[in-house]
């Protein structure tokens, strides 16, 4: 319940919206049972056979509950479609601002687009939690108390027995099918978050499946699972029709009830015929509103399950949080560590362990070591993506702590193999780095990255993940916004692997052009033209094993010597 | 061409369901008359006859009777439509799967990732509305009017006219506002889409746009963007339910004419009650299905809208030319392994000597629809048998456009590729697939334990096999690291490998195909030196004996190759081994010094 408490909050700033909405609803639904009042008033007043005149306050009341009626559905649509979209929008900022602290660190599972692709389906299906969940409850309740009013005016026991077969209906049936259908809504979200997944396995993973003639076999895995949510969703569609049928049932009976109780007084004249008709007209309209209450318990059930997926992530702590009186960064801005480690959570053994050095302004230096041996974790470090876990990290002279998270990236360029590139244009990509930068000096940043045809390209579409570009060209494209980004301290971080030697290499002169003054980082597994370097950080098992330059290290006959012999093993083989 | 005649066509063998589910409403709609009878006999006896409350007892009889059967044969009518919806539906999905494995894996790439899937669950979910409520209600509205027509002409012609007059409005305002309410319908399913995946891509993105320090300023175009599309859906919205709104005010007006009508006779004595309430209590049920029509319409035009992206890739597979269990859901036990091609090497003895035969390109060209440059053109080049041919040359000069035709993910435009003088075209495509063995650039991993992704390659290996591919790959030290080793789950649900980890299970993939022609692309662009050597030999050890084509930049890695092949737009330009082409091939000649500058 307190999940839905939360998610209520999250909506609460359009109550006055779904009030508008939910009133109209209950006008449109009173001008139909209006309706169908008036024009039993009218015939049976006319079968007294009256004067004319007696029947024209059923005439007007006729025609104006039947226009009524229409006008005020169509406005209680839109009122009602609004405020969805309204609250949808709501609902992803809500999502947006509540995880934008908690990336990347508390994000690590969701790195995966599918689950996020999920998350994003969670929160678009709360956006019926106003139309569906919170919306016909009220317009019942409304409609019933309308009808205990009019009832009651002429039999108090016709009112009662028709209050409790709209308990019957309102409250017995939902009970009925919500215990029915138990489960079936969890039980659907789950075999479609396992068809997704196998769906996507199955688009992504299209060429391998064929080459290993895999296609039957998963083809019939998502057929099963595909059945599966079929046969659930047969199961709350019988339900579905029940409840209808149950609930025709129960009006069909509260017009019996309540004729039953009229009529005595009929017989005996106490109440007039006229009374008789338009009673049984009105409790057959007033069960209108009920047919979709057993609908909003199961919205519930599903709304209830994906808040709780949804708050599971939102409740992580921010791994890094702005300190109350940021340091501004200013002045050159050295780095420098000092018995640095970290260890990500949930690992036993440290990424970085004990890791000091010191790379001034304006350094040239290489970081190398094999994967997983911290090098890239440094460089979150760096970023501020995780926080030191024991040692200092100084940047400028000062714990990098005391900066602003953003002002401190604002002042480092990373490029990393993981840079996404959105699915917009070209041009908003780069602007990312550099908000209002003219097409000039994107251009200028382009053909520095070696993207000498891309200036011309601007307004083009990169495709969703950039996928209209090829993997060289993302990777070009990544290295121009860093260019644009044009700090102090450049990290390439991988940077140019998929690019082919010659273009590497142009790459590279570019950047080092662009770069007077900068420090550049560069850390790399393929050792290759070392000599540029002033110094070079080996990282072994998040050990620093060796500094120096190239000559040093080889001179060492150590860990670096080792890595650059197996790498050149089989070339000098050769040769 | 014709949308609805389409969508009706995916009915095929599921009719019966949704004929009783017609049977079951048009017979409901039968005791609503009854209903109506009685009870109109009901009160009419109360009010005009003020007969005695025994009297009455048949009336509340024949109506409570009535009104039991009217919502069985609703149900029924319900549960039936459902029924055959879920068979369209399964049929449609076992379709739809046929056809993405049909088209292929360029065709599943060249789309927007997750859209394949979003069109094959949330398409065909979309086609729910249309069947289950849409389809049943459009014959239920021409039904239900009719058979209360019949029953309300003998008794109250007047009334059955003025019925009779507005009820066809209904249709003709539906038409009218529903082709303008159709083409926007369209657009609003584009849009929707649109946005969702606007979001989806803003929090992918997050870490990058944190690094760009633009995070939190992306609130503001988040919000900017939910405005854009509530405005934009809101004024498609005010026209749609204008449609919905016409049929409410046919409905509810010719309600109020036919009571003032029936009012003013009975006024003269030209009607009685009895028959009045008759009529009055009918009216509604009349123009009901009308209405619900106008409701369900709108689901209908959005089942109708996602049918679009469902018939385009449906289109595309052609009628399954290339293997007929492929279209259609599958029944029946998997097939194992389809027809087993031989070769030397594996166990049959009269096996064609395929890795003794070398494959030719002759004349081969290919150009990307919508491209007017071909990505190959008349390329004539040999990859002799049993060696290694390495293919270099810049991005774009065709390297992955010619892999792709050996893997026969496509076909050429013009030219033939021969295995042993043979066209591979004349292999059954999935044949074909067994003789090779292929380590993309970007290895796809399942989301299954890392066990199954290297079985997949080869279902009936003992462990033995097993074992000795993933040590061939060089995954042993990292099957160690995993917390349930080998059984560990990949991907979103469990450990995620590095691009470099990737390939090398796609290496140990190869290890177990054991597959007579190899197909590498760029195998050693992410891994780290130290496993790089290691790799070489266990990359050399299953080249032994088998033909093999390698694709990438980087020139330590085809240096070592028996015959190098450079491509540059599309076309071969140079051909040989490294020391000749260091004579002849400008770009393989500055590519070699730039690069090995610093190795000397």
């Amino acid at each position: 319940m307190s999940i839905f408490f939360r998610l209520i909050r999250i909506v609460r700033p359009w109550a006055g919206w779904m009030l508008l909405a939910a009133f109209l609803s209950f006008a449109a639904t009173g001008s139909g049972i209006g309706l169908l009042m008036t024009a039993a008033y009218l015939i049976a007043k006319a079968a007294l056979q009256p004067p004319l005149a007696a029947l024209q306050i059923g005439i007007v009341g006729v025609r104006f509950f039947g226009l009524a009626r229409g006008v005020l559905r169509y406005l209680e649509r839109l009122a009602s479609h609004d405020t969805t979209f309204r609250i949808l929008t709501s609902l992803r900022l809500w999502f947006y601002d509540a995880l934008e602290p908690l990336a990347p660190a508390r994000l690590m599972q969701f790195r995966s687009a599918d689950l996020l692709q999920r998350i994003v389906d969670d929160i678009q299906s709360l956006e019926n939690l106003y139309t569906r969940v919170l919306a016909p409850p009220v317009t019942a309740l409304l409609t019933a108390l309308l009808l205990w009013f009019l009832l009651g005016f002429w039999s108090p026991l016709a009112a009662v027995i028709l209050l409790s077969f709209h308990l019957l209906a309102g409250i017995g049936v939902p009970l009925l099918t919500a215990r029915l259908s138990r489960g079936t809504a969890s039980g659907i979200l789950r075999w479609k978050a396992e068809e997704q997944m196998l769906a996507l396995d199955f688009a992504q993973g299209l060429a391998e499946l064929q080459m290993y003639g895999g296609i039957e076999r998963h083809r019939k895995r998502l057929e099963h699972a595909e059945s599966e949510k079929l046969a659930l969703e047969r199961k709350s569609a019988l339900v579905d029709g029940m409840q209808e049928t149950l609930i025709g049932l129960i009006m069909n009976a509260a017009v019996l009830g309540v004729l039953s109780a009229v009529l005595p007084e009929v017989s005996t004249g106490t109440l007039s015929g006229i009374a008789l008709s338009i009673a049984t007209l009105a409790v057959m309209a007033s069960f209108e509103p009920f047919l979709p209450l057993p609908g909003s318990v199961r919205h519930l059930e599903a709304d209830i399950h994906a808040g709780k997926r949804i708050f599971e992530i939102l409740d992580a702590t921010p791994e890094v949080t702005e300190p109350s009186s940021p340091r501004p960064i200013q002045g050159e801005l050295p780095i420098e560590a000092t018995a640095l480690s970290f260890t990500y959570p949930g690992t036993l053994r440290p990424a970085l362990d004990a890791v000091s050095f010191m790379i001034l302004q304006g350094a040239r230096v290489a970081i190398v070591g094999p994967s997983g041996s911290g090098k890239s974790t440094l460089t979150s470090l760096l970023v501020r993506f995780w926080n030191p876990g024991s040692g200092t990290l100084r940047i400028g002279r000062h714990p990098i702590e005391e900066y602003s998270p953003e002002a401190l990236r604002r002042h480092i360029a990373l490029v990393s193999q993981r840079t996404y590139v959105f699915a917009e244009t070209i041009r908003e990509n780069l602007l990312l780095a550099r908000p209002g930068a003219t097409d000039h000096e994107l251009g200028k940043a382009l053909r520095a990255a070696g993207l000498n045809h891309f200036p011309t390209r601007l307004g083009e579409f990169a495709g969703q993940h950039g996928m209209q570009l090829s993997g060289g060209e993302r990777q070009r494209l990544a290295i121009a916004r860093a260019i644009l980004q044009d700090a102090p301290v450049v990290i390439l971080d991988e940077a140019t692997a998929s690019l082919d030697a010659p273009t590497e290499q142009e790459v590279l002169r570019r950047i080092e052009e662009a770069s007077e003054g900068k420090t550049i980082i560069t850390i790399t597994h393929r050792l290759q033209e070392m000599e540029r370097f002033g110094s070079i950080l080996v990282l072994k098992d998040g050990r620093l094993a060796e500094t120096g330059t190239h000559t040093e290290l080889m001179r060492k006959q150590g860990v670096y010597h080792a890595m650059w012999n197996s790498q050149h093993q089989s070339i000098d083989g050769q040769q | 061409m014709n949308i609805d005649r389409r969508m009706f066509s995916l009915i095929g063998g599921h009719r019966a369901p949704f004929i009783l589910s017609i049977a079951a409403s048009g017979a409901a709609a039968v005791m609503v008359i009854g209903q109506a009878a009685s009870l109109s006999r009901l009160v009419n006896d109360a009010f005009i006859e003020k007969a005695p409350p025994a009297a009455l007892l048949p009336s509340i009889g024949f109506f409570a009777l009535f009104s039991m059967l009217r919502m069985f044969l609703g149900w029924l009518g319900h549960a039936e439509a459902n029924r055959g919806t879920i068979a369209v539906r399964k049929d449609l999905f076992g379709r739809l799967t046929g056809a993405i494995a049909l088209r292929g894996p360029l065709y599943a790439r060249s789309l927007p990732s997750g859209r394949l899937s979003t069109t094959l669950i949330k398409g065909v979910e979309a086609l729910d509305a249309y069947f289950s409520q849409f389809l049943p209600q459009l014959v239920l509205a021409l039904l239900a009017p009719l058979i209360i027509l019949i029953a309300v002409f003998p008794v109250d012609p007047v009334s059955g006219f003025i019925l009779l007059a507005t009820a066809p409005l209904i249709p003709l305002f539906m038409a009218l506002i529903g082709k303008r309410a159709g083409a926007m319908t369209d657009r609003q399913w584009e849009t929707l889409s649109r946005m969702s995946g606007y979001f989806l891509d803003m929090l992918q993105g997050l870490p990058t746009l944190k690094l760009f320090a633009r995070s939190r300023s992306q609130h503001d175009a988040i919000a900017d963007a939910g405005e854009r599309f509530r405005t934009a859906t809101m004024k498609v919205l005010r026209v749609a339910f204008l449609s919905s709104l016409t049929l409410e005010l046919v409905g509810t007006i010719g309600t109020a004419m036919i009571a003032v009508a029936i009012g003013l006779r009975l006024l003269t004595a030209g009607l009685t009650f009895q028959t009045a309430l008759f009529v009055l209590l009918l009216t509604p049920d009349f123009y009901l299905p009308l209405r619900q029509l106008g409701l369900k319409f709108h689901a209908g035009m959005e089942g109708t809208s996602a049918s679009k992206d469902i018939f385009a890739v449906l289109d595309g597979a052609g009628n399954g030319s290339i293997d007929r269990s492929i279209n259609g859901p599958i029944d029946g036990p998997e097939p194992e392994g389809h027809q087993k091609v031989p070769f030397e090497g594996k166990n049959t003895p009269e096996a064609a000597p395929f890795h003794r035969s070398e494959i030719r390109f002759e004349g081969v060209s290919y150009s990307y629809p919508g491209s007017t440059e071909p990505a190959l053109s008349s390329l004539t080049c040999a990859i002799p048998a049993g060696r290694t041919t390495a293919v270099t040359g810049p991005s774009g000069a065709g390297k992955s456009t010619l892999m792709n035709l050996l893997l026969r993910f496509q076909d050429p435009c013009s030219g033939t590729i021969t295995a042993g003088g043979r066209p591979i075209g004349e292999y059954p495509v999935e044949a074909w697939r067994e003789l090779v063995a292929w380590v993309p650039q970007h290895p796809f991993l399942f989301n299954e334990t890392l066990r199954l992704n290297i079985m997949m390659a080869n279902r009936s290996a003992t462990e033995e096999t097993l074992l000795r591919a993933v040590r061939m790959a060089g995954l042993e030290e990292l099957v160690d690291r995993l917390p349930a080793g080998i059984d560990t789950p990949v991907g979103e649900q469990g450990i995620r490998f590095s691009g470099g980890e990737a390939q090398r299970i796609a290496l140990a993939r190869a290890f177990m195909k054991d597959a007579p022609l190899l197909v590498l692309d760029e195998p050693t662009s992410h891994t780290d030196p130290e496993l790089e050597a290691t790799l070489q030999r266990a990359i050399g050890t299953l080249m032994q004996n088998r033909t093999t084509l390698i694709i990438a930049h980087r020139l330590e890695t085809i240096r070592s190759a028996d015959t190098i092949l450079v491509l540059e737009g599309g076309r071969e330009t140079a051909t040989g081994t490294h020391r000749e082409l260091m004579e002849s091939s400008a770009f393989y000649r500055r590519a070699f010094l730039e690069h090995g500058e610093s190795v000397q």
